[in-house]
């Protein structure tokens, strides 16, 4: 076994468990960390396949961003720590069902792929990938008007926000 | 001889593979090895910003500071860390012990994650990873997480509300802070560190040097030091969101601030004052780190000078000043540097620079003309006359007495 494969088998293990307790944690906040956990996770499974933008945009975006936000929406809340009752209901066996089969169906599909088997292909040297993703982004023959459709969508959600947070003075 | 930590590496390498290692270990150990080395240093090097810190402090406030262990009290710092470990280690009552233990390790560690970009010399450098820039903003905001875990784990309401400030404050003051860390990316054509300090000729303060004071200012408020303190604001929640902390614990908040504080200051040195570069630095590798320690030393002064000499800003003061100053400034100065450098595409440097820094100065002086216009208006604003508050019992005295 490599030290690589080795590195990907705590990761996914770590990750994995993270994400049960995030499900099973009473406590709002310990789940809101544990989620951070298993983004990390995520984060170093792209840095094993040698993505390391989407490594950093992996923590600037779910960890710095999106995860603080909760937990900072979770700390305004009252009684984070006091939840009392079941955490499951009575419908939880259709739930795993369905997860069963959603995950079964995303394996065969995956196996199919013709990518599924190959192993990961050594990048050649001074390969500078974020250049390639940035020319990507924004060549016509690329990914511009997704890129560019975006765009204005985040505007708007930002005129959107801008406008439903303006205090009208009258 | 020129290039003893690449050298010292090669030789390592040699004697693991001559005892049979793969070659795959043999990478992981030399890796860990460089990070507990790295690790160790920069903590030593804290220990010592400890005393500089107080004796520029003390000198600042016109005292002689430290001086009775050690010569110059040099030694006061190792005598700190001993009180600190032998002081008692205090769980507050409702209080999350695992989150309340985890918070000031990840305070540190994540400032010590962030010497990995940074170059020391030609050759030597953690990680010359191809986002660098990025991951400083990554590496970043996972402190931000320490220290909400601070304030939520110590079950204090003090604590609490420095956390929450800290947030408010590290989310605004981002945005000026990436912004003004993408001019040296735009100008270098590249996130990794080592490209942008061999791009420098001459440095950036030179070209840009509006983004080099922007980042300053939002790695001042990232830091929250005074006049951006407002999350450890003594006189208003006592000591923020390590209130609760004792002993090492507290500790390791302090070293933290204080490494951060130089880590910064080596970021800015790196990006915006030539990193390892000076003279006769081809020659002698050896001379990159200390022209490095000498410039990150640098910032760090004028870091300790601001926070001796401000007063701290209110919190409305403090998110409109981002928001409405930084913010708005920075978005100009990176749409202004990005049309000029693709409009001098194949230009003479001297006039390349020369343009640029014209463009940098002409931006100050509208800001500052802006500045002068809403402090006129400002002024006016606070000299009207406005509607006196009075006691009810005041006027029933008058009202009395004139009768």
């Amino acid at each position: 076994m490599t030290v690589m494969q080795v590195i990907f088998l705590v990761t996914a293990v770590v990750s994995l468990g993270g994400a049960v307790m995030v499900v099973t944690a009473r406590n709002l906040i310990h789940a809101a960390l544990w989620l951070i956990l298993t983004l990390f996770g995520v984060a170093v499974m792209y840095g094993l396949m040698s993505a390391t933008f989407f490594t950093v945009i992996q923590v600037v975006i779910y960890i710095g961003a999106i995860a603080i936000l909760m937990i900072f929406a979770i700390m305004l809340t009252r009684r984070v720590k006091q939840e009392p009752g079941s955490s499951v209901n009575k419908g939880w066996w259709l739930a795993g069902l369905m997860a069963l089969v959603l995950f079964t169906a995303l394996v065969w599909m995956l196996s199919t792929w013709p990518g599924f088997q190959t192993t990961l292909p050594e990048l050649p040297e001074g390969f500078d990938s974020i250049q390639v993703l940035g020319t990507a982004l924004v060549s016509p023959d690329g990914y511009v008007i997704p890129f560019e459709i975006a765009s204005v969508l985040l505007l708007a959600a930002l005129i959107g926000a801008v406008a439903v947070a303006w205090e009208r003075k009258s | 001889m020129s290039d003893p930590v690449n050298s010292i590496a090669e030789w390592l390498r040699m004697i693991l593979s001559g005892w049979g290692l793969s070659e795959g270990l043999i990478t992981l150990i030399l890796a860990i090895l460089g990070v507990v080395i790295l690790a160790t240093f920069v903590l030593v090097v804290d220990i010592l910003l400890v005393w500089v810190e107080r004796k520029m402090v003390a000198r600042f406030q016109d005292r002689l500071g430290p001086n009775r262990v050690g010569p110059f009290g040099i030694i006061q710092p190792i005598a700190d860390v001993i009180k600190l470990l032998i002081k008692e280690d205090i769980l507050p009552v409702g209080a999350d012990k695992f989150i309340f233990n985890l918070a000031p390790v990840i305070a540190l560690a994540t400032v010590l994650l962030l010497w990995a970009v940074v170059p020391f010399a030609p050759t030597v450098i953690g990680a010359d990873i191809n986002v660098a820039v990025l991951y400083v903003v990554a590496v970043g905001s996972i402190g931000t997480l320490g220290i909400i875990m601070a304030g939520w784990a110590s079950n204090n309401k003090y604590a609490l509300l420095g956390a929450f400030r800290t947030v408010a404050q590290m989310i605004a003051y981002e945005v000026p802070m990436i912004i003004a860390l993408l001019i040296p990316v735009l100008l270098a054509r590249s996130m990794g560190m080592q490209t942008i300090v061999s791009a420098q000729s001459p440095w950036y303060i030179f070209v840009v040097p509006l983004a080099a004071v922007i980042l300053f200012i939002s790695s001042i408020a990232e830091l929250g030091r005074t006049p951006f303190d407002i999350s450890e604001a003594e006189s208003e929640i006592v000591a923020g969101f390590h209130i609760e902390y004792t002993g090492m614990k507290f500790g390791l908040f302090y070293a933290g601030e204080l490494l951060h504080a130089l880590t910064v200051s080596a970021l800015i040195a790196t990006l915006f004052l030539g990193g390892w570069r000076g003279p006769f630095v081809d020659q002698v590798p050896l001379l990159g780190p200390v022209y490095l320690f000498v410039k990150a030393f640098l910032v760090y002064y004028l870091i300790m000078w601001i926070r001796y000499s401000f007063p701290r800003v209110r919190i409305d003061q403090m998110l409109g000043f981002n928001w409405k100053f930084l913010t708005p400034l920075a978005l100009l100065l990176l749409i202004v540097v990005a049309i000029l450098d693709k409009a001098m595409v194949g230009v003479d440097t001297v006039w390349y620079v020369l343009v640029m820094l014209g463009a940098n100065l002409l931006i100050v002086w509208g800001t500052v003309l802006i500045l002068r216009r809403y402090a006129q208006i400002e002024r006016v604003r606070i000299a009207e006359e406005r509607p006196e508050a009075r006691a009810p019992e005041a006027e029933m005295g008058e009202l009395l007495g004139q009768e």
